[in-house]
């Protein structure tokens, strides 16, 4: 099997400072085959990727790329060498405001061997034979910005073949398209696959994932947890691999709830989704899971007033709950810790104290000026209560660990009483001890409010929640009380299998 | 060999503490240094007029930036203010000696053109997507048109002619002019000039806004990171707007200070007034390490600017080399805020 290999990693080691990204990653790639690889956030796909594309040095192992070492030290000599990488953000791969056919030949115009004076005509010569290869129907003279999102696609991987590669590795393609769309881009790999190239592709949606795969490597915590290549290809057990299921430590015992706090029905997310109707009780912790893309985020900012819904209604304590901004959400009990704390939680020119009083600082003024010392007692509990590493109040956010940062995050949304507290992913670049006191904290001071995390890995879920719902294509698939849970049947409705009626 | 590696360590830890104060006190130091220079090389430097002076000097660019560093807290910026400054200037003066009005009008006249010229920029930036700098170097060359049209490009004087042939014969009030050119008794009779006053009670208030109000503290975040802002339920294009139309209005009683001590209307002042009002401002970010717009440096950055120039006057450097002077200390103060404290942002 491994003889025919065209590029092969072994041994593939990376860090950055004392933490280890990739442990040791070992993947072949196959002419003529996709490889689809999986993996949760901060499994080590794109540092594998960064790596092999050569934008970071490894740390230690092996490459090779059709029998000969292959060790590139930029983005271009990967290229030359013919390894070819699409990345996630599409306009990373066009410049806007040139022509398909400048954009298709732009790597010849610098570089060693490039002609001084722009020729007009050749460019759309040699574009014209590219755009040919690839079966792209695209009128050569537009302008890239005046394309839709899966031409603008097309263009970026069109260029990246007019290298003529031996491997295309494709990151996360359809993460913007329609599916309309993704079947043209799918058309297109298709006849890559065709012409011989090994194809890595990157993605979290199981229908890319049924479509195209050859083969399936799954990733989890920088090593390849496991390599599925028999047909036909067992979808739930790479799904398994990447979300990881382990021996339960910290088992939960699950609460029941008398009495509701929100309520939604028929709450539709995108078109065409089916509506989404849940109740969660006050006192209980309820855990929504699915893979990326699902729409766990989108319900989330449904339920805190910076998304509208399609349809649907909603309900606190009974009233009707319509928020228009995060404004009006916070004022009628609903917290939100958001996803990616770098980008949407932390203020980076602010320390601990002034981060966790933000949303609050009404509450911690007369007359609108601030009580700095009402402010520096509840940054001082919050410190005590969730156990924030640090050495006073005063801290820069920049100075503490990821995991310590987060615990500040959830710390200035636990500052003041919720009627619905909602985390989103609150365990991304955690480590585990932190995971565990937040999670610790979140059960314990649950009562008297309703807790909503959203989790992509399983284990996050069954560590915390007493109730497990499962999110697929916008709306929930599947509802578990968390005792003694048909694990089985959990991951079919992550991995979306074979249509099934919500439970 | 352990022990020299520690001495090594607590070696580095001490240049470290180096480094941060000379960040953090770089710049009073310099200012101090600065005084001290002048002292003995310019005959009556210290003295109570000198120190006045100075305050006087830098009285309307320290109001215009003031105003430009609430702009630069919620990461915007503002070009528009010196031209807002001006325009404000002429209204008043057209309100006087062409219209006749007396010194409230002229004042509400000029604070209303820089509440409508900051709700314009504001709504420019927040809803048309205009980048900062652009919107307001738009509303600059607007600004800088428009002021001169009433009189089709003449100065505003009591007795010139009007483009229809008639004469202006109004003046300007004395109340009015009382704004530029009276001075307060501190101490010795007639000291302090009424313009230094509104400088001094214009820094007070936004810094005490900036720092200690929930408002300020919430312009400091939408500056650094609008989603979060946001998410923590705070309305982000409000507080934009607000910071533009703080600017304005600011600029605009920069102009009423400066038609008060010119008692025309001057078509060709005020063009370094932009220039000098920004410079304070950014000189501010490198007062005390702050490496963030902030009142107390902005103050600071304008008091520097006009010693600097009073000095250099009082040893009768030509003007060329002042400006040549206030560029250099811009670029140093630019390099202490973003490269040594390595907590720039853009």
């Amino acid at each position: 099997m491994g003889a025919d290999a065209v590029f092969r990693v072994e041994g593939l080691r990376k860090s950055f400072g004392q933490n280890e990204v990739l442990g040791g990653i070992s993947v072949e790639l196959h002419a003529g085959e996709v490889t689809v690889l999986m993996g949760a956030n901060g499994a080590g796909k794109s540092t594998l990727v960064k790596i092999v594309s050569g934008v970071y040095e490894r740390g230690a192992g092996t490459m090779r790329l059709a029998g000969q070492a292959f060790d590139p030290k930029s983005p271009a000599e990967a290229i030359r060498a013919g390894v070819v990488t699409v990345h996630q953000n599409i306009n990373d791969g066009v410049v806007a405001d040139l022509d398909v056919a400048t954009n298709l030949t732009l790597d010849r115009l610098s570089g060693k061997g490039a002609s001084l004076l722009f020729k007009p005509a050749a460019i759309r010569a040699e574009a014209r034979a590219v755009a040919d290869r690839m079966g792209l129907a695209i009128d050569l003279r537009a302008r890239v910005s005046d394309l839709s999102l899966a031409d603008r696609q097309m263009v970026a991987i069109a260029r990246a073949m007019a290298h003529q590669p031996k491997v295309l590795i494709l990151d996360e393609p359809t993460s913007s398209l329609s599916s309309a769309e993704a079947d043209r881009l799918f058309a297109l790999i298709d006849r890559l696959r065709g012409q011989g190239v090994a194809i890595l592709y990157i993605s979290h949606r199981m229908s890319d994932i049924r479509r195209l795969a050859d083969r399936i490597v799954s990733m989890r915590d920088g090593i390849i947890s496991g390599t599925f290549d028999r047909n036909p290809l067992d979808y739930e057990g790479a799904v398994n691999a990447m979300l990881g299921r382990k021996i339960h430590l910290d088992r939960v015992v699950a609460r029941n709830s008398a009495r509701a706090v929100f309520t939604a029905d028929g709450l539709q997310l995108a078109q065409g989704a089916r509506p989404i109707s849940i109740t969660l009780g006050a006192g209980e912790v309820v855990a929504i899971t699915g893979l990326v893309g699902v729409g766990k985020t989108a319900l989330a900012e449904t339920l805190f007033g910076v998304r509208r819904p399609l349809a649907g209604t909603m309900h606190m304590d009974g009233k009707p709950y319509t928020p228009g901004s995060a404004r009006e959400a916070i004022a009628a009990g609903v917290f939100l810790v958001a996803k990616d704390r770098a980008m949407s939680g932390i203020v980076g020119g602010f320390n601990i104290e002034r981060n966790i009083s933000l949303p609050f600082l009404k509450r911690m003024s007369g007359l609108s000026v601030m009580k700095k010392r009402a402010e520096r007692a509840a940054a001082r509990r919050q410190i005590d209560e969730l156990g924030i590493v640090c050495r006073s109040e005063k801290d820069e956010l920049s100075a503490l660990s990821g995991g310590n940062q987060q615990k500040v995050m959830v710390a200035r949304w636990m500052s003041q009483a919720s009627r619905l507290f909602i985390l989103d992913e609150p365990f991304q670049g955690v480590d585990i001890s932190a995971r565990r006191d937040i999670a610790a904290k979140l059960r314990a001071s649950a009562d008297g409010r309703a807790t909503l995390l959203f989790v992509t890995e399983l284990d996050e879920a069954l560590e915390t929640a007493d109730r497990i719902l499962v999110m697929s294509e916008h709306t929930i698939v599947g509802e578990h009380r968390n005792v003694d849970i048909d694990l089985d049947r959990l991951l079919a409705q992550v991995a979306g299998g074979p249509l099934h009626s919500a439970a | 060999m352990s022990s020299s590696l520690a001495e090594r360590a607590t070696a580095r830890e001490r240049s470290m503490t180096l480094r941060d104060h000379a960040i953090r006190y770089g710049f009073i130091v310099l200012l101090f240094g600065l005084i001290g220079y002048f002292a003995i090389a310019a005959d009556g430097f210290v003295s109570p007029q000198s120190a006045v002076f100075i305050f006087q000097s830098v009285a309307i660019t320290g109001v215009l930036a003031l105003g430009v560093t609430a702009t630069l807290v919620v990461g915007g910026f503002d070009l528009s203010i010196g031209s807002v400054a001006t325009s404000a200037m002429m209204a008043a003066s057209y309100a006087m000696v062409v219209l006749e009005q007396n010194a409230i009008v002229a004042v509400i006249a000029c604070l209303a053109i820089g509440v409508v010229v900051g709700l314009i920029n504001g709504w420019l930036i927040v809803y048309m997507r205009v980048p900062d700098l652009l919107a307001t170097l738009g509303m600059m060359f607007l600004l800088l048109g428009l002021q001169r049209i009433p009189t089709e490009g003449r100065s505003i004087a009591t007795g010139m002619t009007m483009p229809d042939g008639s004469v202006a014969n109004g003046r300007f009030s004395e109340a009015f002019l009382a704004l530029g050119r009276h001075r307060i008794d501190f101490f010795i009779p007639n000291l302090i000039p009424v313009s230094v006053v509104v400088l001094i009670a214009l820094a007070v208030l936004i810094w005490f806004f900036l720092e200690y109000t929930r408002f300020g503290r919430m312009m400091y975040a939408v500056g650094s990171n609008e989603r979060a802002a946001e998410l923590a339920g705070a309305p982000v294009k409000a507080y934009k707007i607000w910071a533009y139309v703080i600017s304005g209005v600011f600029a605009s009683i920069g102009g009423i200070l400066l038609a008060a001590r010119l008692g025309r209307g001057d078509i060709a002042s005020g063009n370094n007034l932009l220039l000098d009002a920004v410079a304070a401002a950014l000189i501010g970010y490198a007062v005390l390490g702050a490496a963030k717009p902030n009142a107390f440096g902005t103050a600071v950055g304008a008091v520097f600017v006009g010693v600097l120039l009073q000095g250099l006057t009082m040893m009768n450097a030509p003007y060329y080399t002042q400006d040549f002077v206030k560029g250099a200390v811009l670029v140093v103060a630019l390099v202490f805020t973003f490269a040594l404290s390595g907590r720039g942002r853009t």
